[in-house]
Order: C-alpha cells, then sequence, then structure tokens
C-alpha cells in the first residue's frame, strides 16, 4: 500500500522506508528544492556521506543510477527513476548564517533548511552535530570546468519525480526548502510529495 | 493550502540575485600562486613529520598559521571544529557555495556551518585542492599493502577521538593538494600537472581551531598504492593582520562572513 505524505512549502518532515520498499519524492509544482538526508534507522551514526556517494560514482551529479552511499561506504539506496535529469548534492543547505554571508545580514531572520533540519532531527534524538552535506533533489547547480558554481533556475517541471530503493532500513529526514533569495525555489516555495511504497 | 507570493515580490527577489550572482561570479583578482617553494619559518612553535599514511591533530590559536608542506606530489585530508564549541565545524558545501567557486586558492577562505571564516588560505602554491570527493577509505585501499593501506576514513575516526570526539562528529573533509577537477560532462578527472614539487600552502586560524590532518594519498590518484611521503606540519605565530588584508576584504561574502566572526567576540 502507498502511503503518500504531503509536505507543505517551506516544511520539514521525516519517515522511515524499509529495505526493499521504494521512496518517490515527487517535486509537485516543479522548480522545488527537497533538501534529504538519510540515516541507517538502526544505527543513526551511519549516515548519507556526499563525498563517498559522488566519488563511487565518479561524477558530480545524482541521478539515475546513483547508489546513495553512507559514511561507511555501503549503498544505503539506489536512485531507479529520476523524469527531472539531474541533482545537487554538493551545494548543502541553507541557514539563517550562511544567508547572512551571501544575502546580507538583513536574511538572517528567515526560515532555512538548517532550521527545519535542527527541528527535525531532535525528534529522533540528533542535534545539528547530525547534519551533513545533503541531498539537494531538483535543485540545479552546475559545476564548471573552471570551478565555477552556481544556483541556476530549477530544471523540474510540475509532478517531475524521483525514486530510490532502500537497501537498508534508512530514517529519511527532508527539508522542503524555505528559501526565497535564489532560484532553487523559483522564489516561491511549494508543497512537494513522498511516497513510500512496497 | 499555498500562499504564493506575488510577482512583485519574485521579480524583485530575482533582480537581487542576480546582482549577487554577476558581482560572485565576476573574474576576481586573485593574486598568483605562492612561489616554491615555502619560505623558510625558524620561528614555528611546533613542527612535526607525519609519516606516510598516519594522522596528527593539533590545537590552532586564533592568528596562528599553519603550515603543510607534502614530501612530495600527494595529498594531505584535512578537518577541523571551533575549539569554543566543537559543534561548530568545517562546512565545505557553504564555502564553495558561498564563494561562487569549488575552486580554493590563494586569497580564499574557508567556513563553518554558521556563517564563520576557520580559516584563510594566505598562501597557496598549487591551488590544486578537492572539496568534493573526500579521501580514501577501507575499501579503496584494500589491495594495498603497509601503510599504503591506512586509509584518511579510519585517520579521521582516530583523530576525532583523541579530540574527545566521534564518527557523527566527522564532516566532509578537504583534501589539500588533491587535483580534481569536474569536465564538462560532470565527471570528475585528476590532473597532476597542477602539482609540483615544493608545494605548501599557509591556512591562517580565524577562530581557536582543532584540526586533523590524514596524510593518505587521494582515491583518485593513479599513484594510490604507493606509500605516502612524510608530510611536514609546521605551526607558525601570529602576526599582525593589516586592514586589507587579501582574504578579509577579497570578496563581499568574505567579508560579512568576518563581520559574523567579529559579532562573535563582541566587536561588531
Amino acid at each position: 500500500m502507498d502511503m503518500i505524505h504531503d509536505i507543505p512549502a517551506r516544511a520539514p518532515w521525516s519517515g522511515i522506508i524499509r529495505k526493499g520498499q521504494t521512496i518517490r519524492i515527487e517535486d509537485t509544482y516543479g522548480q522545488q528544492a527537497i533538501d534529504t538526508l538519510f540515516y541507517n534507522a538502526a544505527d543513526h551514526g551511519e549516515r548519507y556521506s556526499s563525498q563517498d556517494t559522488l566519488r563511487a560514482q565518479g561524477a558530480a551529479y545524482v541521478t539515475t543510477g546513483t547508489a546513495i552511499m553512507s559514511n561507511l561506504g555501503r549503498v544505503m539506496l539506489r536512485v531507479t527513476a529520476d523524469s527531472a535529469g539531474r541533482h545537487d548534492t554538493s551545494a548543502g543547505c541553507c541557514s539563517c548564517e550562511s544567508n547572512t554571508v551571501r544575502f546580507g545580514h538583513d536574511t538572517k531572520f528567515q526560515h532555512a533548511c538548517r532550521e527545519n533540519f535542527i527541528l527535525e532531527l531532535a525528534r529522533h534524538g540528533m542535534t545539528k552535530r547530525d547534519i551533513v552535506p545533503n541531498l539537494n533533489f531538483f535543485m540545479n547547480v552546475p559545476i564548471s570546468p573552471n570551478g565555477a558554481m552556481t544556483v541556476d533556475d530549477g530544471i523540474s517541471a510540475p509532478g517531475d519525480h524521483l525514486e530510490l530503493v532502500a537497501e537498508m532500513d534508512v530514517l529519511c529526514v527532508i527539508s522542503n526548502c524555505p528559501q526565497i533569495n535564489n532560484p532553487c525555489n523559483g522564489f516561491d516555495p511549494t508543497p512537494c510529495r513522498v511516497i513510500i511504497r512496497g | 493550502m499555498h500562499i504564493h507570493r506575488t510577482a512583485e515580490q519574485i521579480a524583485a527577489d530575482r533582480q537581487r540575485y542576480l546582482d549577487f550572482q554577476r558581482a560572485g561570479m565576476e573574474a576576481k583578482t586573485l593574486p598568483e600562486p605562492s612561489p616554491r617553494p615555502a619560505p623558510e619559518a625558524p620561528d614555528a612553535r611546533l613542527t612535526e613529520l607525519v609519516r606516510g599514511g598516519w594522522y596528527t591533530t593539533l590545537h590552532l590559536k586564533a592568528g596562528e598559521v599553519l603550515r603543510l608542506v607534502p614530501g612530495g606530489a600527494s595529498s594531505v585530508s584535512l578537518a577541523a571544529w571551533a575549539l569554543a564549541d566543537m559543534s561548530e565545524r568545517l562546512c565545505l558545501p557553504d564555502t564553495v557555495k558561498l564563494q561562487w567557486t569549488t575552486d580554493l586558492t590563494k586569497g580564499r577562505v574557508i567556513f563553518s556551518d554558521m556563517g564563520r571564516v576557520m580559516l584563510s588560505l594566505v598562501e597557496d602554491s598549487s591551488g590544486a585542492h578537492d572539496v568534493l570527493t573526500g579521501g580514501s577509505t577501507p575499501e579503496t585501499v584494500a589491495d594495498y599493502t603497509g601503510d599504503a593501506a591506512r586509509n584518511t576514513r579510519d585517520n579521521m575516526l582516530l583523530a576525532a577521538a583523541k579530540l574527545g570526539l566521534e564518527r557523527r562528529d566527522i564532516p566532509a573533509v578537504l583534501n589539500l593538494f588533491a587535483p580534481v577537477r569536474v569536465d564538462a560532462e560532470g565527471r570528475f578527472t585528476w590532473r597532476p600537472a597542477m602539482l609540483a614539487a615544493g608545494d605548501w600552502v599557509d591556512l591562517r586560524a580565524e577562530m581557536d581551531l582543532f584540526i586533523a590532518l590524514s596524510n593518505c594519498r587521494h582515491p583518485l590518484d593513479p599513484d594510490a598504492a604507493e606509500v605516502p611521503p612524510d608530510l611536514s606540519v609546521m605551526c607558525l605565530p601570529a602576526q599582525p593582520v593589516p586592514a586589507d588584508d587579501l582574504c578579509r576584504t577579497a570578496t563581499a561574502e568574505a567579508q560579512r562572513g568576518f563581520e559574523n566572526n567579529a559579532r562573535l567576540q563582541g566587536a561588531f
């Protein structure tokens, strides 16, 4: 039976995906960054590693075929479908603090993904220490051969989705990104949907 | 229900972003790489040779300079924590996002997860550093022998433990002297010509720090099966920082980062 979770704009969410189940993440309205972390449900010290994931696949973006690796070098999930094309995992999540550096001190008191992650992780006994470089589904961050890196307009259309099959029991923690200072959400954060199958 | 923002709000925020983007991505007048080799450092308060494959930990006071000189073309992995609050730590995603580049060269800075500058790259001969692909692991060295079979993941776990930390405290690591670049198709390439004999970096601590260093070859290094050369680590005393200091003034983002540092110290 499908378990459907609609995540309001700007809000966090978390849930368990059992080994063998599929998590489908839908960008319901398009151009909405969905910041995502994974933890081994039985041992939160084992968690998503962007660096191991990228090095293992030899390429800088996440898409169909990407093995989502842990900090212990194990496969947590595999991306089995992706209608958007590619996703970032190098630019991290937004925070009140980094917003002040990127966009000026007047942006300090705006809601941010790090706030969502801290609040949601607290429900599972974790803290800021447990935030690692995350996956940014539906966020378009091209990296040029000369190193230049920027957040560009999202390439996802309404209804675009990706699917990941879990290879261990994982806790998924999402921040439906509230950023309004760059194009990662089309300057207009929208709801998204998560479906757990199997 | 979702309340959309108005077209006027969106247009204003888009224009503001485009202005930041243009300023952030325009060609920076950063200096040429530092000349090789590193100058003598007779006043170093600490000098250590880190054996190939091994690690070390050290404590840097704000203003002190960490000098790293590999004994040959070989990488060094670095992690850093704020001494005053070990939950504040090296944050590479913010470091590259805030500076609009993955290429860290002389004049760039390294941010914590709190929007503050931890380290300034005050001298750098190569500009060949990797933020994206991490260090070696038990899996990547499984076929090697001797100290070449030691790896950065385990070294960082050991180093963290000796600082009172554990696995969950280990951030994504910065690989110095690791010439990894992304090609036009998004694939990683190793560019050995970016490295040369006598390469070195000076990293100035911008707050009191704990540092962990792992002297292992990078997993994408074609010579990864070779035992790494010894790494020379020095800690140089603090010097006065002039008002026009390169790293503190090179970009608007770095300036705002240092304003956040100053705010923590009650000076801003």
